[in-house]
């Protein structure tokens, strides 16, 4: 046994993958920040709120005013950097510093391809991703022909994560029995030609898509790693991902996930796309960095153990992580305890509404709160629905209204929601003061249950 | 083995996907979606938006006339037909307000008509001085449209005959002339909107895709927008003081000076939303295609409308048990102001939190990536 996981991390496998994949992960990564940055969220989402959602423990994370600007500057260009391969370990801890800190100062924005990126961003700091057809490989004139393959493979597996839970999660009564919430979101896309009017509209259709993409999501990463099915499996991948693209507002996810899944392919189409990249180069006269010749080859690139050990046990709690969930009693969906970072990704319509009541608890005098002066459309969309956000923004109301000389402020929110098409209930107790609150991870007992049961995962 | 069967599955999918296309173009009869926004666009457009504002300018224009008589003649009688064509010509409005789209938009139509309450120093330093510009100065968006009419009308002086003398006293000629520039200013911004209603009607009743700037999705959100703030907040919240501590502010209500038609004039406003709702034509009983009705198509059962159907019916009923006069309403029990507020926010929850989702309208102002 010891001896089959020893010769596991000897062998060694062409660097090629991990090159193209650097490539493309980096070059889409700047144009990520770009579009971010032309569609003029930074300040919509950054810099115009005054009250930023934080992450448990990480308060201390926030919007550095027009500072911000800088810091996607940074991490724009490390990306690019990334893709160009100079002083590889530098440039993708940069990244993932900067990519991290902008995931983590709101949590209105969290979305699992931000974390994501993250992840996978995370892991490349441990990779020899610039072993081959790198600025560094022509620095150093060293480039690997060779590197450890379980480098890819990690990539592999945690892709295969992503897939498979993502698979997992759709395994419950609402996505497969109600068809939800992919109906409403179908049904609500009659304006697109020609399908919008006619099979958008068909019951089956949505059942259809419901069933197909759970298949699609627990059997893709089986099948790519299938030699035989492998090319098959690419075309789906590309036909899922375009599918969402079209039908939802999804960004540059599907683009990523398209790329990622290169990794699955052998080496030899690999070498394929970095002929046709240094084709391009050569094109564009970039001929003073000869990229063949003058380099020393050597064949194997040898990783640290210590390497393999920290990818380990990284990808082992990204295993067990997406389970915790189910430490929580009551609906995950409505309650959402263990909802991020588990790769639950569309299973949910969910609207709420909110209204905040400040009470003077000695004189009972209270007062409603226009939501408009504190926070944005989109962070009101948000809070609206999920539990630790509520909390959050009652203690900041509390906190400013004390500031402002109000006495004995207690919070209470009269807070309703609907998820995937029921009738709206309320969501959180209207009798709890939120300021005797705090937010921790335990069970939060001051939400209503759910009148209703999903089964499932 | 494993490997197998999911590939099979898969190609069972695939399969069936492509089969199942080649059929829905085969037979396209009863797969066509069968409901059509568009109508709902041409029944809210032309049996609701046009008819109220067709009737809306006619009145306006009759209350231009007398207040135009009533500055020649200075007589009771005059005066009293201005003081009840104002009060025709406002409960008209009530079906107007909600429409803030389009070119009641540009020009701040509806802040211009409804701006309450009026504020008295910024009228009286504007007859004053006499130089004012109702069009484009914002501040004066307190000062011109129903509530500076309700001052003028009725606030100036304490009951009709006084009012009389007040006009008749030819040191307060200054005043005459606001009410007329006033009037004037009224009538000629909704001749303009009306008029651009007619123009861009085609363009309007066309643009039935689900986007921010779709004529079916600003139309919904004007509607929800209406109902909370224009209905629910300016109409209740306010003046019962559930947005100040418990400080009830009964100078806030809508006709303050006049404010006998406080409830008739909220009445009236309820209804134009139950109309528009339901799709109810606003000159007759008959109604068509409506939101009502697309709810039903998505949620393919009757429980999300019923339920907001009934919050307007109650609501109503609440109403209806208020006294004429909201300010006396106010200063005797505000706990029934608080009860109607408090049942039209269920309302409001029903429409912004379960009718928006159930309809998937993207709203205008919330632009990000989702997952």
């Amino acid at each position: 046994m010891k001896k089959t996981i020893n010769t596991y991390f000897k062998r060694q496998t062409n660097a090629a993958p991990l090159a193209v994949f650097r490539v493309f992960f980096g070059f889409l990564m700047c144009v990520s920040i770009i579009r971010f940055w032309s569609k003029g969220w930074i300040n919509s989402l950054y810099i115009e709120p005054e009250f930023h959602f934080s992450y448990y423990g990480f308060e201390w994370i926030q919007p550095l005013g027009s500072f911000t600007y800088v810091l996607f500057v940074v991490c724009g260009i490390s990306a690019l950097i990334v893709a160009l391969g100079y002083k590889y370990r530098l440039a993708i801890l940069v990244f993932f510093l900067s990519f991290t800190y902008i995931e983590l100062m709101d949590k209105t924005t969290y979305l699992n391809h931000y974390y994501f990126v993250s992840v996978i961003s995370f892991m490349m700091l441990f990779l020899p991703c610039n072993a081959q057809f790198s600025l560094d490989a022509i620095v150093k004139k060293k480039s690997y022909e060779n590197i450890p393959n379980w480098t890819i493979d990690s990539l592999k597996l945690m892709l295969g994560i992503v897939y498979f839970y993502a698979g997992l999660t759709k395994i419950n009564s609402d996505w497969l029995f109600r068809a939800m919430p992919l109906k409403l979101w179908l049904k609500s896309k009659y304006d697109l030609p020609i399908i919008g009017q006619t099979i958008m509209q068909q019951d089956w259709f949505h059942f259809l898509m419901s069933w197909g993409g759970m298949f699609y999501d627990l059997s893709i990463p089986f099948l790519l790693l299938y030699k035989k099915t492998r090319s098959f499996a690419f075309v789906l991948v590309i036909g899922f991902h375009m599918a969402t693209r079209i039908l939802f507002p999804i960004g540059m996810f599907p683009y990523i996930m398209i790329f990622s899944t290169l990794l699955f392919f052998d080496s030899n189409v690999h070498n394929r796309i970095l002929k046709i990249f240094r084709r391009i180069l050569k094109a564009i006269k970039f001929k003073s960095l000869n990229l063949n010749t003058n380099l020393i080859q050597i064949y194997y690139y040898r990783a640290h153990k210590r390497l393999y050990f920290v990818i380990i046990c990284f990808l082992f709690l990204q295993l067990i992580i997406p389970w915790r969930s189910l430490l929580y009693p009551g609906e995950l969906f409505w309650n959402e305890q263990g909802y991020r970072f588990s790769w639950r990704v569309m299973l949910m319509e969910k609207a709420g509404s909110a209204n905040f009541k400040i009470v003077d608890s000695i004189t009972k005098k209270y007062f409603y709160v226009d939501n408009n002066d504190f926070l944005t459309s989109v962070q009101q969309k948000q809070m609206s629905f999920q539990p630790d956000m509520i909390l959050e923004y009652g203690h900041y109301l509390g906190n400013h209204f004390k500031s402002q000389g109000h006495k004995n402020v207690a919070v209470f929110v009269e807070s309703y929601v609907s998820l995937n098409g029921r009738l709206s209930q309320q969501f959180i107790d209207p009798n709890i003061n939120l300021m005797e609150l705090e937010d921790t991870f335990k069970h939060k007992h001051w939400i209503n249950p759910l009148n209703d049961e999903i089964k499932g995962f | 083995m494993f490997k197998k069967y999911i590939l099979y599955i898969n190609l069972l999918f695939l399969i069936s996907v492509s089969f199942s296309c080649t059929d829905s173009s085969q037979s396209n009869e009863n797969l066509v979606d069968n409901f059509d926004r568009q109508s709902l666009l041409i029944n809210i457009t032309d049996n609701i938006i046009l008819p109220a504002f067709e009737d809306f300018k006619e009145k306006i224009e009759v209350l231009e006339q007398s207040v135009s008589t009533f500055s020649n003649d200075l007589d009771l009688a005059s005066l009293e037909q201005v003081q009840s064509h104002w009060i025709e010509a406002y409960k008209t409005w009530q079906y107007i307000e909600m429409f803030n789209l389009g070119k009641a938009e540009e020009i701040y139509y509806i802040q211009k008509m409804n701006t309450y309450p009026a504020t008295i120093s910024k009228i009286e330093n504007n007859i004053n001085s006499g130089s004012y510009n109702l069009e484009t100065n914002n501040n004066n968006w307190v000062a011109q449209g129903f509530p500076t009419l309700d001052y003028l009308l009725f606030g100036i002086e304490d009951n009709v005959t006084n009012t009389l003398l007040f006009y008749q006293n030819n040191d307060n000629i200054a005043h005459l002339e606001y009410l007329k520039d006033v009037v004037s200013q009224m009538v000629s911004i909704t001749e303009l909107v009306h008029q651009d209603w007619i123009l861009t009607r085609d363009i309007f009743v066309s643009s039935s895709d689900n986007s921010a700037t779709s004529s079916l999705n600003t139309l919904t959100n004007d509607f929800i927008y209406y109902f909370e703030k224009g209905l629910r907040t300016n109409k209740f919240g306010i003046p019962s003081g559930v947005f100040s501590g418990d400080n009830t502010r009964s100078s806030k209500v809508e006709a303050y000076y006049n404010s006998n038609v406080s409830k008739l004039l909220s009445l009236e406003a309820l209804n134009a939303v139950k109309n528009f709702f339901i799709g109810q034509s606003y000159n007759s009983t008959s109604s068509g295609k409506s939101l009502k009705d697309y709810i039903e198509y998505m949620t393919e059962d009757s429980v999300l409308t019923s339920a907001i159907t009934t919050k307007f019916d109650q609501s109503n009923e609440l109403i209806e048990g208020l006294n004429d006069n909201f300010v006396s309403q106010i200063n005797s029990n505000n706990s029934l102001m608080i009860a109607v507020f408090n049942k039209l926010q269920e309302g409001v929850i029903l429409l912004k939190t379960d009718m928006l989702s159930v309809l998937s309208i993207s709203v205008d102002y919330i632009d990000a990536d989702g997952d």
